[in-house]
């Protein structure tokens, strides 16, 4: 798409050492990140993690306290307007004109990024097929599903064909179809040629998109990578699950299961192992023929960002 | 500066495909409200007095009411509008991940909230050449200062609406500032024969008096040098409360 136009980038975006603070708050702390081109990362982290935060920086709406940010090469505060015509952003709420439909949407949408007739109606056309919006695309905006208005606020962002698309948490309350048809089309865009920046808590969502992800807590990246290299990096290949009282736990698994190596939710345990079956073996013998339902199951990204960030839910308050 | 006329222009055009889909029902009572006041005030009051300001009641109250039009048509917009669309529909959100800056949609909105004003001021001011009120062609200057009167309001109403820190505080704008403007600049009484001179003074602050000067005298034909004072008073203050708000503006979309 864009690409051929201007020299060829390697990295579309590279934020260095950028920090933000909002009065007391330090919600970015010299925090580091780079996207290659025509890649899509997932910028993961609990509530409040600085991932909004930075993905504002990025495209330029708030300005970092210190470090430096480029997108396509340039500093984004020397060069909004051009950077910025060449992305486009799903933001966290939905921002639709719900008086007008659809198409309208995306007229007005388009007209900001100063696309002219004919133009501007075939883009729009294009975009309600390719998000499947044409059935309702005369409604007003007000009358559509949740998922719906989901997939135009996206339709929204690829008005100007963005050579990156940041896309802040696309699939957040949505069904599971609807999901999956994002996905599929979020896979096409990347497929294409188009860098993707996004911010989830699915660990399915990242684990399914991502060719990166970068983990953050506190305003800092503290883990990055290949998500199943972070699986492996991280822990062990097996997840067994069950309940279980902290007494029981000390008799089960002193000397079997190390304690960074368990992960506890109220009664649920998780633990992650190498050998799920010794282990499954072991508890049995302990249950002696009374047989506690467990669950057994690859090791997945939720398990890793769970170990970095923890389970408490304090930081939420 | 950094205004850049095609994006101010497609801010102006979001609220224009708003208003084409509602205009037919918005602009009826921009008809009616005239009509409602030259009957109950001008021919119902003003049957009991002979003359003012050298001329029928009816003939003095004309020219300021297309003010006051022009007034709240541009108040409405950058007031209760433009707050909905920063808080509750989140429009200029979206227009900070595309090229527009806060200075377009500053500008955009001003020229939205003059094209606002010039409907209900125009509106009104076919009522009155409907009426025979509107003495032809002089009147027609009247064009010139509605637009103008819709830049002095939009940028104070800009100036209140971006320092609020919540929407109930409008109603303080309409009823403590406005309606005192309304009720004591000129439209409904000669302030010079009922204020002694020091007050006179005081008065000129009031915006709303100035371009009811001046549309007085476009209707009337007659224009003194006080003129060039009301058209100094509306551009000045337009241009450093538009300063004002300009600040409020970058504060209120980036950080």
């Amino acid at each position: 798409m864009g690409a051929t136009k201007t020299s060829v980038v390697s990295t579309i975006v590279s934020v260095e050492s950028v920090s933000k603070k909002f009065g007391e708050r330090l919600a970015v702390d010299s925090l580091d990140l780079e996207v290659p081109a025509q890649t899509c990362l997932g910028l993961l982290g609990p509530n409040g993690a600085g991932k909004t935060t930075t993905l504002r920086m990025i495209y330029g709406v708030t300005r970092p306290d210190s470090g430096t940010i480029r997108v396509f090469g340039k500093d984004i505060n020397q060069h909004l307007r051009s950077v910025r015509s060449r992305l486009g952003v799903t933001l966290q709420k939905n921002a639709l004109i719900e008086a007008l439909s659809p198409k309208e949407n995306l007229r007005v949408f388009g007209r900001y990024h100063l696309l002219r007739e004919p133009e501007l109606s075939r883009r729009a056309g294009e975009l309600i097929d390719f998000l499947d919006l044409r059935s309702h695309a005369d409604v007003p905006v007000r009358q559509l599903s949740g998922g719906f208005q989901r997939r135009l606020a996206i339709a929204l962002s690829l008005m100007n064909r963005p050579e990156l698309l940041i896309l802040d948490e696309p699939t957040t309350g949505l069904d599971p179809a609807v999901r999956l048809v994002l996905w599929s089309r979020i896979r096409e865009l990347r497929t294409a040629g188009t860098t993707v920046l996004i911010t989830t808590h699915y660990m399915d969502e990242a684990q399914r998109l991502c060719d990166r992800v970068a983990i953050v807590s506190a305003g800092r990246v503290i883990d990055a990578g290949i998500p199943a290299d972070l699986i492996v990096n991280r822990l062990e290949p097996e997840t067994v699950e069950f309940d279980c009282t902290a007494q029981e736990e000390l008799a089960l698994l002193d000397g079997f299961v190390p304690a960074d190596r368990r992960l506890r939710v109220g009664q649920r345990l998780m633990l992650y192992v190498n050998d799920a079956a010794t282990l499954i073996e072991r508890i049995r013998r302990y249950d002696r023929g009374e047989r506690r339902p467990i669950i057994v199951r690859p090791t997945n990204l939720e398990d890793v960002f769970l170990s970095l960030t923890g389970t408490s839910l304090e930081r939420d308050s | 500066m950094s205004v850049s006329a095609p994006y101010a222009l497609a801010v102006w055009r979001r609220n224009a495909a708003l208003y084409r889909r509602t205009w037919k029902w918005n602009i009826l009572p921009n008809f009616f409200e005239p009509v409602f006041y030259l009957f109950s005030i001008g021919i119902g009051v003003g049957a009991y007095v002979s003359e003012m300001g050298g001329m029928t009641y009816l003939e003095f109250l004309a020219p300021g009411l297309v003010c006051v039009a022009a007034m709240n048509g541009a108040s409405f917009e950058v007031t209760y509008n433009i707050y909905v669309r920063l808080i509750f529909e989140k429009a200029y959100d979206a227009m900070m991940t595309t090229p527009i800056e806060p200075d377009d949609v500053l500008a955009g909105e001003v020229l939205w909230a003059i094209t606002r004003s010039s409907i209900y001021g125009g509106c009104f001011f076919i009522v009155l050449a409907l009426f025979g009120l509107a003495p032809l062609p002089s009147s027609l200057w009247v064009l010139l200062v509605i637009p103008l009167t819709g830049l002095l309001f939009a940028a104070i109403g800009l100036v209140f609406s971006l320092r609020i820190p919540t929407i109930d505080l409008f109603s303080f704008y309409f009823t403590l500032f406005l309606t005192p403007l309304f009720l004591f600049s000129d439209v409904f009484f000669p302030l010079e024969e009922r204020l002694a001179q020091p007050w006179l003074w005081v008065a000129e602050a009031l915006p709303l008096l100035h371009p009811v000067r001046l549309a007085r005298a476009s209707f009337s034909g007659e224009f003194s040098p006080v003129i060039l004072w009301d058209l100094f008073y509306m551009l000045s203050a337009s241009v450093l409360l538009l300063l004002l708000a300009r600040q409020s503006v970058r504060q209120r979309l980036t950080n």
